[in-house]
């Protein structure tokens, strides 16, 4: 593939460029650019972050996992151009030194690009900026206390004028959905390729050829967000911090996973319709998504359909989506807001889930008139509860009832045991969500994360 | 041969090196300029890659290269040695310990490596901080299919410290003592001449036996080595001041007697961590200094730079050896072939020796410019003062610049190598007797968290921490030795978790699935403050080690969940390390579960 973009300020254009090459690899094999380090290969550490800016804005992104096309039109700034070109530091570089952020150095570049990220948009949140950048050495203290002291600083102008270069064309590099369509179409045995932040893996872990690559990051009608007075509609190229914004007024529960759903990096660059459309059992995104009811939107060239979200997932490795078929879209009904999403994993940021419970409970006159909760990490699908769902219906919402309810949640789900989790735990915890959603509807206990000291 | 290494025992490095090339150690040069983490795992298991390319590039005449992947290196690479530890113990009503029996069996893995230093110091750390009149430490070193498990910031000192630390937990909820009071009163005694010049602190309740036949504990350790620096009075009464430990104690119990599912933990250790290597020869090291004509000054010595800010520490010694700007001196890449026989940059001795050997080298230096200069302006070497980039000698004053140049031109030697020994050390390890390390480094924290039983969910809240590194050699280097060894010991008694399936294949060999603390996992609030004095031993400008012994502070967090899940129900939680989210909610069900039944 032919790709632009620039890279510290400078055009770069790649001819006929292998597009599974990663812009990690590309940096410190090609181009000698060593400052961006690989910790972990596979997006879990953040040593190789950098900054990409596009007409959305900048994103902190892990060059690890980070495919070339994916840049195209686009621009890059590594750890090289955090500096200006005579050398002078950018603020959060000076407030690093100064407040002895870096020990062994090995993690600096990457928490630094993410800082410099940070700090291009205002962001303050700083433990929620930087949950993707792991440090051994510090305990974080300093590098927080170097973020707080660049916070106000003005953006240096050489982080604010960097310009976009033009896309290059290439017929894998699709513009539209409708191009996309018949691309696909003609091709159903080629990749896609959203934010790559799994597919990258199966690269550089799995060592895999990936045949031919349709990069699907230049679809903008992908990207939409639309909210009607009936739906939330997001299309399958809306990346996970974008949902994460548009989702807070109506689901503050799910904004809150979303937030733990993986680092910043990695929620900048995944997207809505490759989170559901891999498949995966523990994906955080689905089971949220079939508690609030939401209906998936397929196409496949012309025509298009539409099924609700649990009926996607068949079995383990199983979708229903035919050959040259996408997912466009996924569109969640207008709801009062009864949704809680409980994510449980070993650590709370950047982590996959032991079990990831998602409840919303609709109780008249104190009686139980609806139920959809949907789990993920307890079977090989994401994948509602209806045991327990049934068991709920028509019952009082009382303490009784619901404790009662919780040993139904054993007829539908027999989970396993991994590096994770045991079953017993998974399956336990599962139904303590229930008494904890239960305790969240009445005003009860908060979570830990709420606690002050 | 040159290798280009990233290793904290560069020696190490050139011995197997040349070893597995048939030459001498002469004809093999390590240079290791920086490092990234060492944390001990790079003490030993740089030596099958630099091997494996020595030879390589031996055969083939060209350079080769090899690292492994994040994965790769986790499955091949050493952990930290896993233990089991079983107690047994003796102990009246007022808490004073009697007799204590430790039985460690100790995971190493496939290989011997670094088991039996690592063993013997977990033994010499069963006692932490207390007074034991009677112990008896079974040590067990067990050959196991699995990676050969390899030196970790402590070297077993943290295992050992973990099994004191859950005994004095545990007697104290048995007795139902204040865990701090119980562990004062089972502290060895302060020197009769504490540095702040206040009464010595006695522990608070003599021994009062069931018989007159108990002995009392008197102020060895069980190796038969005098206390004689002991600081943790003093520093205890401080810290329980500055974190308010009594009023949050009593403001936590009130909040969790409101709470269901939520309960929050407070907890204190504290830790006396030994300081030399434990095999005795290692306890030295090389330096060589040269001062330029010019007047800049080249450092090099056997340490290595890993984060832990040695290079910096040391170019303080030697700026401050003449006096000069920090800029004047500048330290080179560790290199075998500048400094020999070096020790790794290991057991938290990096500074302690290094600076030691740099500091006889720039004296040796000092003294030679001392002399004819002396000689030049006829007066005595000890009228002549470096001071302030300059140097006074007869009423003249000329800067250092300039004296390097008379010296130069006055065909005077500046060149110098430097050597330092341990001194005191005598230790038989067979009789388990002697006097293994120089002095101990101390300190202790307090740590507040909060659990929810459905889930086990948990999260620091509060750390206050005090720890001693003497006179500081550079109070923010160490500050930052402390929290992150802190939030590093919090992580490996938490969510660190390591699991082989039934193959014996690991299963966490990768950020995704061994979960290390991130951003949000240091405590809300974290007070680190350094505990003034001085190192009663004369190190170098009277500093203490500070890499290793922060990490153990990191067990006050495990203890603090520990006190938590114990509010749900009515006996000890028994908590396993590492306690991970699921360990706590295992323990907290089972506690709540007995208390349901009544048991």
């Amino acid at each position: 593939m032919t790709i632009t973009f620039r890279l510290n300020g400078e055009e770069v254009v790649l001819k006929d460029h292998d597009p599974s090459a990663t812009l990690l690899d590309f940096l410190r094999e090609e181009r000698g650019l060593t400052g961006t380090k690989e910790g972990c290969n596979e997006g879990d550490c953040g040593a190789c972050t950098v900054m990409v800016s596009d007409t959305a804005g900048a994103k902190s992104l892990n060059s690890c996992i980070l495919f070339l096309p994916q840049l195209n039109g686009k621009s890059v700034r590594t750890i090289e151009g955090a500096a200006d070109t005579d050398g002078t530091l950018h603020p959060v570089q000076e407030a690093m030194i100064t407040h002895h952020g870096s020990q062994c150095g090995f993690c600096t570049p990457g928490f630094v690009m993410s800082m410099v990220t940070a700090h291009k948009n205002g962001a303050t949140d700083h433990d929620v900026q930087l949950a993707g950048n792991l440090c051994r050495c510090t305990g974080y203290a300093p590098i927080i206390r170097a973020a707080e002291a660049a916070e106000g600083q003005p953006v240096p102008q050489w982080i604010t004028k960097d310009e976009l270069s033009i896309a290059t064309k290439d017929s894998n590099m699709p513009r539209s959905s409708d191009e996309l369509a018949a691309l696909y179409q003609a091709k159903p045995q080629a990749r896609l390729v959203a934010g790559a932040t799994d597919l990258g893996l199966w690269v550089t872990k799995g060592l895999r050829d990936l045949g031919e690559m349709i990069f699907l990051e230049a679809c903008e009608d992908l990207k939409q967000i639309t909210i009607s007075d009936t739906h939330l509609r997001f299309g399958a190229m809306v990346d996970m911090n974008r949902m994460r914004a548009a989702i807070a007024p109506y689901h503050p529960s799910y904004a809150e996973m979303i937030r733990r759903f993986a680092s910043q990096q990695v929620r900048a660059a995944a997207t809505v319709g490759g989170n559901i459309a891999n498949g995966s059992p523990i994906g955080d995104n689905p089971p949220a998504l079939i508690a609030l009811g939401a209906r998936l939107h397929l196409r496949q060239g012309d025509s298009r359909r539409e099924i609700a979200l649990e009926n996607y997932f068949i079995e383990y490795g199983k979708q229903d989506r035919a050959a040259g078929e996408f997912v466009e879209a996924v569109c969640i009904p207008r709801q009062a807001d009864r949704l809680r999403v409980y994510k449980l994993s070993k650590r709370f940021d950047q982590d996959i889930s032991a079990v990831l419970g998602a409840f919303n409970v609709t109780v008249t006159d104190g009686t139980v008139t609806a139920a959809r909760i949907a789990f993920g990490g307890l079977a090989g699908t994401p994948k509602r509860a209806s045991h327990l769902e049934a068991a709920l219906l028509g019952q009082a919402w009382s303490t009784a009832s619901v404790t009662a309810a919780c040993a139904a949640l054993g007829s539908d789900f027999t989970p396993l045991s991994d590096m994770r989790a045991s079953a017993e735990y998974r399956l336990e915890a599962g139904r303590n969500m229930l008494l904890r959603y239960f305790d969240d509807r009445n005003g009860g206990s908060p979570s830990v994360l709420e606690v002050m000291a | 041969m040159l290798v280009n290494s990233s290793t904290q025992h560069p020696t190490e490095i050139q011995h197997k090196v040349a070893e597995a090339i048939g030459l001498p150690m002469h004809s093999v040069r390590v240079e290791i300029r920086r490092m990234g983490g060492g944390f001990g795992g790079k003490e030993s298991q740089g030596n099958a890659l630099a091997v494996a390319c020595a030879v390589a590039a031996r055969q083939t005449g060209r350079p080769c290269k090899m690292r492994y992947d994040r994965d790769d290196d986790m499955v091949i690479t050493g952990k930290r040695h896993a233990f089991r530890i079983s107690y047994r113990a003796g102990y009246d009503a007022t808490g004073r310990l009697h007799g204590v029996e430790f039985t460690h069996l100790v995971n190493c893995g496939w290989a011997q490596d670094l088991s039996r230093p690592v063993a013997d110091r977990a033994m010499l750390h069963s006692d932490n901080a207390y007074a034991i009149p009677s112990i008896r430490i079974e040590s067990h070193r067990l050959k196991t299919n699995l990676q050969s498990a390899t030196a970790y910031r402590g070297f077993g000192g943290p295992q050992g410290m973990v099994g004191i630390e859950r005994l004095m937990d545990h007697i104290a909820y048995d007795l139902d003592i204040d865990p701090v009071e119980l562990r004062r009163r089972n502290y060895y005694t302060s020197p009769v001449k504490p540095q702040d010049g206040g009464s010595a602190p006695r522990p608070a309740a003599a021994p009062r036996g069931i018989s007159d036949k108990v002995k009392t504990a008197d102020n060895t350790t069980p190796y038969g080595m005098e206390v004689t620096d002991f600081e943790l009075h003093a520093l205890t009464d401080q810290l329980l001041e500055s974190a308010d430990y009594a009023a949050r104690k009593a403001e936590i119990a009130a909040w969790n007697a409101t709470q269901t599912n939520l309960k929050r933990g407070l907890a204190f250790s504290p830790v006396k961590f030994g300081i030399s290597f434990t095999l005795t020869h290692l306890n030295q090291a090389g330096a060589l200094v040269h001062v330029y004509q010019d007047g800049s000054v080249h450092l090099n010595h056997g340490g290595t730079e890993m984060g832990q800010g040695l290079f910096q520490k040391v170019a303080q010694v030697a700026a401050s050896r003449f006096d000069i700007a920090m800029d004047k001196g500048k330290i080179t890449a560790t290199d075998t072939a500048k400094v020999p026989n070096t020790s790794a940059t290991a057991a938290s001795s990096g500074s302690d020796l290094n600076g030691m050997a740099v500091k006889a080298a720039c004296d040796t230096i000092r003294d030679r410019m001392a002399a004819h200069l002396a000689e030049c302006y006829q007066t005595t070497a000890e009228a002549v003062v470096f001071a302030g980039d300059r140097v006074h000698v007869a009423g003249e004053e000329i800067t250092f610049e300039a004296a390097a140049k008379q010296c130069y031109e006055g065909r005077i030697s500046l060149s110098a190598t430097g050597f330092y020994k341990t001194p005191s050390l005598k230790w038989d390890r067979i009789k388990g007797q002697g006097r293994p390390f120089f002095y101990f480094a101390y300190g202790a924290s307090i740590t507040e968290v909060v659990v929810d039983r459905l889930t086990g969910e948990n999260r620091i809240l509060r750390t206050d921490i005090l720890h001693d590194a003497g006179a500081s050699l550079n109070p923010d280097l160490d500050i930052g030795q402390v929290e992150g060894g802190y939030v590093q010991g919090a992580g490996w008694l938490t969510t660190e978790e390591l699991i082989w399936d039934n193959k014996g294949s690991l299963r966490t060999h990768a950020p995704s699935t061994y979960k290390i603390p991130a951003c949000s996992d240091r405590p809300d609030v974290f007070n680190v403050a350094l505990f003034a004095g001085e190192n009663r031993e004369d190190t170098i400008y009277r500093s203490k080690a500070v890499g290793e012994p922060p990490f153990m502070l990191g067990i006050s967090a495990w203890l603090a969940l520990s006190d938590a899940v114990a509010q749900f129900g009515d006996s000890y939680p028994v908590l396993d390390a590492p306690a991970t989210a699921e360990e706590i909610w295992r323990k907290a069900r089972r506690l709540s579960d007995e208390f349901d039944d009544g048991v």
